[in-house]
């Protein structure tokens, strides 16, 4: 284990961050290379309080890429309570365009920001380049107790490291047009039998309306139904061995029953996020839209024409005894390795999404859906009524559904790949209303193909 | 005497400084550096190592470029003679002088090139819409069945479409201008010869337009070849129908920012180059020997 530099008047500001730096980075590299399953784990020397304060009294400007829109309010709490310490928000895309800057600037080897906005499915994409810095030596560890408890698993690493700190969730759920099922007598589905059967009845009812759209170019979405169904489809242990079951039998049975209700015609599949979808969306085209908790405030915005009509329910279930969730979507807060103030980085990624003021203005300026425990309980938020879901109390019906969300779920560590391939598949197959289920093997291939050129040792499903 | 003869000689490297750093430092270097990574392989589970022309070998072999290399030169066999026939048309008609409001006309045709593709694009992408899409709604509203654009067999069109919009008064402005060289006295002497205006337009302007055209047709190889910002903005509209390997150089870039790839996608694009390269010589060739002695 390294050394801490000690406070010593010869050391000047800089060299004494420079060093704490590396001191951490050699700290989480080895934690890395005592990595695997055997569990080796290398507990991290967590750094002095002399030395935070010193970093958190030193002028400092930190580089902070994020998409969230008018982050200078919760950037600004910040800097009230460390006034030494400059935030600036770089907006350099959202998702993957973000995430292909920072790769290049990770191979160029400078013009990395020393922070990231990262959703929780691209983390293990980063970690597996050793990208990120591990939390722990900054007091990370101490907030898991505010995190509902999904959301830290998704950012733990598997010897322990804190990767990140979740910032908002998409714990998924359906929205629905009240008035579209009023009219053509729909029920609201308990289980996924019970949409089946309102999407062929309401599409038969009105052949201009589908009971839902699932897009052929969403992985996302595919991946928040695989967890709800309790499916495993990427589970690494160490750093090169990972298994991959994306057509196991919750994969095929999902693939049976969303490419059946795709090759009867009787739901949407158009890509999402796109003019013509919007539109849908706008002219009621679609009676539900299955979506993370992130959805009820993005559609608000985007389907205004449709205020008032709108409820959420929690997901159609496969077994309605034991209800369950998945996610899709939600971001996280993390500091690149690389950072020169691995300090001050790390102690505003907490700040930002930890401090009770900073994560309830995400809450209610941004309409983030939280993931802290507080606000969760919090009955000013749940109590929310909004008027364009008819004053029903929208983020109580997520939060309830928070709380079903596996903790278990893994991403794999190379999301695009899989996202592309996904698309070239069983997407392809939605659209084209061929076999999905074989659509999944060809899935499951692309993606082993890919794991072994580049390394991997690949298990296929047990 | 000598002096005058020495003084250009140390002067023609210094006018040509400027451009030759330039062309070194962002050209010729970023080049080399691509085909120096092209003889690499790296893994995310065990870092890179020398591999030769592996790289190379895989990327003759690999199905999907070679699907994308064919498509985009049926896209070319396609596109490039409409557009190119086209501006030519538009060219020779603003040349006769018997149009009115030449100059609007003029502008007008000349106006798409100044828009982005990628605005150019979305603008399309919308238009040709299967369900809100303004042909989709007329064909609705008089009851005919909608046009489906962006479907496998109409893609291809489609996007031809889209490039040939962009980019016939870009073509129409070169031929343009190399019909304002032509000297005057040439069409004085056809006529006084009773030559009429289509008469002239044959035998005069076309054959003086040659050196133009072939440069037009040479801009065409590249552009066609190189043909990434359309397919890759109305993949997301329809996924199905345009895959990351639509076009060569989609494919390229998908090894490099999705795949991670850097290294095959070094090989991809030097392999695509090179391509590019053989079709543009064969043209030259053929223009120059066809060229009357």
């Amino acid at each position: 284990m390294p050394e801490y530099p000690v406070s010593s008047p010869a050391l000047s500001r800089r060299l004494l961050l420079t060093a704490a730096g590396a001191a951490s980075l050699g700290a989480a590299l080895t934690a890395c290379g005592g990595g695997g399953s055997d569990g080796g784990s290398t507990s991290s020397e967590p750094v002095g309080q002399a030395d935070i304060d010193k970093a958190m009294t030193t002028p400092t400007e930190l580089t902070f890429w994020t998409w969230v829109p008018e982050i200078a309010q919760e950037i600004a709490l910040f800097e009230k309570k460390y006034p030494a310490i400059k935030v600036k928000a770089v907006n350099a895309g959202q998702g993957t365009p973000e995430y292909t800057k920072l790769r290049t600037a990770l191979k160029a080897g400078s013009g990395a920001p020393d922070l990231v906005q990262i959703e929780f499915q691209a983390i293990p994409t980063f970690t597996i380049t050793d990208s990120l810095l591990d939390l722990r030596p900054y007091g990370a560890s101490a907030l898991k107790s505010q995190f509902v408890d999904w959301t830290w698993s998704q950012v733990s690493g598997s010897d322990g490291e804190v990767w990140a700190i979740p910032q908002d969730t998409g714990p998924m759920g359906m929205l629905y047009r009240q008035d579209i099922f009023d009219k053509h007598g729909v029920e609201v589905p308990k289980t996924w039998d019970e949409f089946a059967e309102a999407a062929r009845k309401l599409h038969q009812a009105d052949p201009d309306v589908y009971l839902t759209n699932l897009a052929a170019n969403q992985v996302a979405a595919w991946h928040g139904l695989l967890w709800q169904a309790g499916a495993k489809p990427y589970v690494t242990s160490g750093k090169s061995d990972i298994t991959v079951s994306v057509d196991d039998a919750v994969s095929k049975k999902l693939g049976a029953f969303w490419g059946g209700l795709a090759q009867e015609g009787v739901i949407g599949v158009e890509p999402d996020f796109t003019d013509s979808w919007y539109t849908a969306l706008n002219k009621g085209k679609y009676a539900t839209w299955i979506v993370g908790a992130w959805g009820p405030a993005f559609l608000s915005g985007s389907a205004k024409d449709t205020s008032g009509k709108w409820r959420a329910a929690p997901m159609p279930q496969w077994d309605a005894a034991k209800p369950s969730a998945g996610n899709w979507g939600g971001s996280t807060t993390a500091v690149i390795r690389s950072t020169k103030n691995p300090i001050a980085a790390a102690l505003f990624a907490q700040f930002l999404n930890s401090d009770a003021e900073s994560a309830k203005m995400f809450a209610t300026k941004q309409f983030f859906f939280p993931a802290t425990k507080a606000l969760l309980a919090d009955a000013s938020y749940i109590g929310a009524t909004p008027a364009f879901y008819g004053g029903q109390k929208v983020n109580e019906v997520f939060a309830g559904i928070s709380a079903q969300v596996d903790p278990s779920f893994q991403w794999p560590p190379f999301l695009d790949q899989v996202a592309t391939d996904w698309t070239e598949t069983v997407g392809h197959s939605l659209a084209r209303k061929t076999d999905t289920v074989a659509a999944l093997g060809s899935w499951q291939s692309r993606i082993t193909t890919f794991a072994k050129s580049q390394g991997f040792t690949v298990k296929a499903a047990p | 005497m000598p002096k005058q003869l020495t003084r250009p000689r140390s002067a023609g490297p210094l006018f040509i400084a400027p451009f030759m750093v330039l062309f070194l430092l962002l050209f010729l270097a970023p080049l080399g550096y691509a085909a120096y990574l092209s003889l690499f392989q790296e893994k995310l589970v065990g870092g890179t190592s020398f591999v030769g022309l592996d790289n190379y070998l895989t990327a003759v072999k690999d199905p999907q470029l070679r699907e994308g290399v064919v498509r985009v030169a049926t896209f070319f066999v396609i596109q490039v003679p409409v557009m190119l026939l086209l501006a030519l048309l538009f060219a020779l008609a603003l040349d006769s002088g018997l149009l009115r409001l030449a100059r609007v006309i003029r502008l007008g045709i000349f106006v798409p090139y100044a828009v982005p593709s990628v605005v150019a694009t979305l603008m399309w992408g919308y238009l040709y819409g299967p369900d809100f899409g303004p042909f989709a709604q007329l064909s609705d509203k008089l009851s005919l069945p909608a046009p489906h654009f962006l479907t496998d067999s109409w893609m291809l069109g489609s996007l031809a479409n889209i490039v040939t919009w962009e980019f016939v008064g870009y073509n129409m402005i070169i031929l343009y201008a190399a019909l304002r060289t032509i000297p005057a006295d040439l069409y004085e002497a056809a006529a006084l010869d009773g030559a009429g205006a289509w008469r002239i337009a044959w035998s005069v302007k076309l054959p003086a337009l040659r050196p133009a055209l072939t440069l037009t047709l040479l801009f065409s190889v590249i552009g066609s070849f190189q043909l990434f910002n359309e397919p890759n903005l109305l993949m997301k509209i329809v996924p199905d129908v345009i895959d990351s390997s639509y076009t060569a150089n989609l494919y390229a870039y998908t090894l490099a920012f999705t795949s991670q790839q850097i290294n095959y996608a070094a090989a991809v694009s030097f392999l695509l180059g090179l391509v590019i390269v053989i079709i543009s010589y064969a043209f030259l060739l053929t223009a120059n020997r066809r060229r009357p002695a």
